[in-house]
C-alpha cells in the first residue's frame, strides 16, 4: 500500500537489509516508555490520533497512542480481551462519551478539525463516523424504516423519492437489496442474523458516512454471514474508511490493509497486514497471533 | 528474535505437530545424507551391492517427502499457522522437495557406480569424484546442521560453499575432457564419471536452496536469487 508513509516519526524503521543481519530483540515484557513499532504514520491520513490516553475514572485503559488511519484504507486493530482495542475504536466516534468517568486526553482529529472540539456537534459527528457493532441492533422498525431513519433526521431527503433512492442504495451497497427488495416494510428484527448485520451496515451508510467503525461486526454470524459481511467490506473500503476490531486474526488478516496490535492499552505494532501475519516486527505481535497467549 | 522456537502454543497439540515435521525433516535430512554417502563410496570403491542398496533404499525417502508434506498439509488445514510458525510449514514443504532430490541424484550417482565398476580397465580411485564428494557431503551436513540449531548465520556461510563447489565442478569437467581427448577408448567411463560430478554440483544447488530456507524460516527474508 503506498497510502501509507513510511516516515520514521517515532516508529522503529527496519529496513529489510537490517532486518536480515540483526534479528529484532524485544522481550515479551512491555518498556514502561513503549513506541508503537511498524509504520503507525500516513501521509494521506483521514484520522489522525496523537498522545491519546482514556482512562475510566483513575484506571488507564489506554496509553499513548499515536496512529494515521488513512483514507479508503481498512485497518483491523487486533489483540487480547481487555487491549484497549474497542475503547480505543470507541474514541473515534466518541461513543466513549457516554460511558460515565470515561475521559479521553490528547488529539484526535478527522481532515484535521478535532473531534473533541468543545462547540463540535455529536450527534453529526456520529453520522460522518458511523459504527456497527458486535451484536445486529436494528431498530424494531421495518426494513426500510431502519435505513431510512438517519437520513430523515439528518434532513438528507427532501422527498420520498429521494428518501425511497437513499434506502435502495443503501441496501445494495450493503449487499442485502436483493435479498429484501420485496419486503422491505416487514420488520428488520425479522432477519436472520447476517442480514440483519448487514442492514446495520446499510443503516450506518445511509447518513453517508466518511468513516464506518466495526466492532467485531462477525462474531455473533455463521461462516456464511461473516464471507457476506468480509467481501462487503472489501466493496464498501472503495468508498469508506474503515476501522474494524476483530478477535479473528484470519478476519484481520484477510479483509485489512494494516493491522494494529494492542497489548494491555498499549499500541505495540502497526504494520501492513500482509507483514503482520508473515513476520511481524514486535515479539508480542508474534507470539499472540502464532497463538502463544491471547 | 534471538532464538526459534515453536513451542508455547496454547494449543499444546501444535506444539507436538510442529516438532513432529521438524524432526521428521531431520529423520530424511539424515536418511539423505547416508545415501549420499553410500553413493559416492560405491562410485568409489566400485561397490555396486552398495549401490544397489542405494538404488532401493530411494523409495524410503520419497515415500518420507510424502509423508512430511501431507503433516504440513494438515497442519496448514487445521491451524492456519501464522508468522514463524507459517514460515517452518512453508520452509519444510520446500525443503522435503529439495532432499527428496538430492535423494535422486544420490540415486542415478548408484546408477552410475554400477556402471563404473562393470569397468574392469580402471580403479584409478576418481580422484575428482572423491573431492567434489567430500565437499558436497560437508555441505550437506552443514545446512542440516544449521536447520537443527536455526542458525541463519551458519546457513548463510554454508551458501558460500556452493561457490567453490561450482569451481570445483568446472574443473573437474575441463579434467574429464582432457581424459576423451587423451584416449577416446575411455570416453564412455569419462561420460560416467561426467554425470556423477553432474550429480554431485546439482546436490550442492539442493544444499544451498536449503540454506536459503532456513534464512527464511529465521529471519522471515527470501534471499534466493540474489
Amino acid at each position: 500500500m503506498n497510502k501509507v508513509d513510511q516516515s520514521t516519526h517515532k516508529s522503529k524503521e527496519n529496513t529489510s537489509e537490517q532486518k536480515l543481519n540483526s534479528s529484532p530483540k524485544q522481550s515479551l515484557d512491555l518498556d514502561k516508555n513503549h513506541v508503537t513499532v511498524g509504520k503507525p504514520f500516513s501521509d494521506d491520513s483521514k484520522m489522525t490520533m496523537r498522545n491519546v490516553d482514556v482512562f475510566y475514572a483513575d484506571k488507564q485503559a489506554i496509553y499513548d497512542v499515536n496512529l494515521d488511519i488513512a483514507k479508503n484504507e481498512v485497518i483491523a486493530m487486533i489483540g487480547p480481551s481487555g487491549c484497549g482495542k474497542s475503547t480505543f475504536l470507541r474514541t473515534l466516534n466518541r461513543m466513549n462519551d457516554t460511558v460515565d468517568g470515561c475521559r479521553v486526553s490528547g488529539t484526535i482529529a478527522m481532515d484535521g478539525e478535532n473531534l473533541y472540539a468543545p462547540k463540535l456537534d455529536v450527534v453529526e459527528l456520529r453520522a460522518r463516523v458511523g459504527m456497527v457493532f458486535q451484536k445486529p441492533n436494528p431498530f424494531p422498525k421495518s426494513i426500510y424504516e431502519n435505513v431510512a431513519y438517519g437520513a430523515k433526521i439528518h434532513g438528507l431527503a427532501d422527498s420520498r423519492v429521494d428518501l425511497d433512492e437513499i434506502v435502495e442504495n443503501s441496501l445494495r451497497k450493503a449487499s442485502l437489496w436483493e435479498e429484501v427488495k420485496e419486503r422491505l416494510h416487514q420488520p428488520g428484527t425479522g432477519l436472520s442474523g447476517g442480514q440483519q448485520q448487514r442492514l446495520c451496515i446499510a443503516r450506518a451508510i445511509a447518513v453517508s458516512p466518511e468513516v464506518i467503525l466495526m466492532d467485531e461486526p462477525c462474531s455473533a454470524l455463521d461462516p456464511i454471514a461473516t464471507a457476506k459481511i468480509e467481501e462487503l467490506i472489501e466493496e464498501l473500503s472503495q468508498n469508506f474508511t474503515i476501522a474494524i476490531v476483530t478477535h479473528s486474526m484470519q478476519q484481520a488478516a484477510r479483509v485489512s490493509h494494516r493491522t494494529a496490535y494492542f497489548h494491555l492499552g498499549k499500541l505495540i505494532e502497526v504494520n501492513p497486514t500482509e507483514q503482520v501475519f508473515t513476520l511481524p516486527e514486535h515479539q508480542l505481535t508474534e507470539a499472540y497471533i502464532t497463538g502463544r497467549f491471547g | 528474535m534471538t532464538k526459534m522456537s515453536f513451542e508455547n502454543h496454547i494449543m499444546k497439540q501444535f506444539d507436538e505437530e510442529l516438532e513432529e515435521i521438524r524432526t521428521r525433516l531431520m529423520e530424511m535430512g539424515g536418511k539423505v545424507e547416508q545415501q549420499l554417502h553410500n553413493a559416492i563410496k560405491a562410485v568409489s570403491e566400485a561397490d555396486s551391492q552398495l549401490a544397489e542398496e542405494v538404488i532401493t533404499q530411494e523409495q524410503i525417502v520419497d515415500n518420507m517427502e510424502v509423508d512430511i508434506d501431507e503433516a504440513c498439509i494438515l497442519i496448514i488445514a487445521r491451524r492456519q499457522p501464522a508468522a514463524s510458525d507459517l514460515r517452518l510449514v512453508m520452509m519444510v514443504t520446500k525443503a522435503v522437495n529439495d532432499l527428496e532430490r538430492i535423494g535422486d541424484e544420490a540415486k542415478k550417482i548408484a546408477n552410475h557406480a554400477i556402471l563404473l565398476s562393470e569397468d574392469i580397465n580402471l580403479s584409478k580411485g576418481y580422484p575428482e569424484i572423491r573431492h567434489i564428494g567430500t565437499s558436497v557431503i560437508k555441505m550437506l551436513a552443514n545446512a542440516l546442521d544449521a536447520f537443527a540449531r536455526f542458525d541463519a548465520d551458519a546457513a548463510i556461510r554454508t551458501i558460500e560453499e556452493d561457490k567453490q563447489i561450482d569451481l570445483d565442478y568446472k574443473t573437474a569437467l575441463r579434467e574429464v575432457v582432457t581424459y576423451m581427448m587423451e584416449d577416446p577408448r575411455s570416453i564412455s567411463r569419462a561420460i560416467n564419471i561426467l554425470w556423477v560430478v553432474r550429480s554431485l554440483e546439482r546436490i550442492g544447488d539442493h544444499a544451498k536452496n536449503l540454506c536459503e530456507q532456513i534464512v527464511f524460516v529465521v529471519k522471515g527474508k527470501d534471499i534466493r536469487h540474489q
